[in-house]
């Protein structure tokens, strides 16, 4: 039963990154040459309105639909490991023209290439995770 | 149902991602795609070659269900929710593509030269899609998050380290678009 709840959740956010053209490499590609609003538009307003949301949660110890309490965990401080990761990160997203979400959502509605996409990422994920404790955090 | 069919401007799009956030935080959870890829590395057996692996990732069954979704979203939206595939770029933007000579730019929703199955033939284009999405990967743990996990979720908590992350994410494009595109293109 759970399960299909987060089925539909995730239908709702494939439907959502393929109809807002956030799962287009054309405005990935777009939003770095600062040539059109949308982008920006689609992650500020998403910004100001999951601010407002994750503010109201944390300040009336809300619980969960299961009746459960949530606590949203802060991240650890640090520089290094949000600095470099994040700038690969923006390379490889510039790059393929792909985050990870849109990237499911490509596969689903066929672009067969994406595939290469994510078994590079899959690979990307298993070589940070043999190399992690050699790397600066 | 013909405003459905068309793309969704940002003003609807934007708030409907954070209706995703906010959904699975009221379920208890976390908006976040790339773990995904960690949690799929531990399933197959990526356990045994690193300690980064080890943990109890059927904890984590719930988020490869919503990445099912997400690939069954995607395919949806494309066969029943769109009626005209292409995306309707800036001019500007479709001039620079085409210089760099993308065919399809105004014309798609993917550029055919990167993801229509001619892509499968050409030496360069799987090395590129190959390395974008190493580089996605590797820098989405390294970093401890995605676009969905930092720019959207970590940002909302107002953390810090999410904001050094987005600037990473900007500072990264930027470079890839503006200085290595014409190196490669």
């Amino acid at each position: 039963m759970k399960s299909l709840i987060y089925l539909v959740v995730g239908v709702f956010f494939g439907i959502v990154m393929f109809k807002s053209e956030a799962a287009s490499w054309f405005r990935i590609y777009e939003m770095f040459q600062f040539d059109a609003f949308h982008m920006y538009g689609i992650i500020g307003s998403a910004l100001v309105l999951g601010t407002l949301f994750t503010q109201w949660v944390k300040k009336g110890n809300k619980k969960s639909f299961f009746g459960e309490s949530i606590s949203i965990a802060n991240k650890e401080k640090s520089f290094a490991r949000y600095a470099i990761g994040g700038t690969l990160f923006g390379l490889g997203w510039a790059l393929a023209g792909a985050c990870p979400g849109p990237m499911y959502t490509l596969l689903g509605a066929g672009y067969l290439p994406i595939l290469v996409v994510i078994l590079g990422a899959l690979l990307g994920t298993f070589v940070y995770g043999i190399l992690k404790n050699k790397l600066p955090h | 149902m013909n405003v459905i069919l068309q793309p969704w401007p940002w003003y609807v799009s934007g708030p409907l991602i954070a209706l995703t956030m906010a959904i699975l935080i009221l379920l208890g959870k976390r908006f976040g795609m790339s773990s995904n890829l960690r949690t799929l590395c531990a399933a197959a057996g990526g356990d045994k070659a690193a300690e980064f692996f080890r943990f109890d990732w059927k904890a984590q069954r719930w988020n490869l269900v919503v990445m099912l979704g997400a690939i069954l979203g995607g395919f949806i939206a494309a066969n029943y929710l769109t009626l005209d595939e292409s995306v309707a770029i800036s001019s500007k933007t479709i001039a620079k593509l085409e210089q760099l000579g993308f065919s399809s730019a105004g014309e798609s929703y993917m550029p055919i030269e990167f993801f229509a199955n001619q892509a499968f033939s050409s030496p360069k284009t799987l090395i590129i899609l190959l390395l974008g999405g190493f580089l996605v990967g590797f820098g989405a743990r390294y970093a401890g998050g995605c676009t969905s996990g930092h720019a959207i979720s970590g940002l909302s908590n107002l953390q810090l380290p999410s904001l050094i992350a987005v600037i990473g994410f900007f500072a990264g494009g930027l470079l890839m678009i503006h200085f290595i595109f014409p190196l490669i293109f």
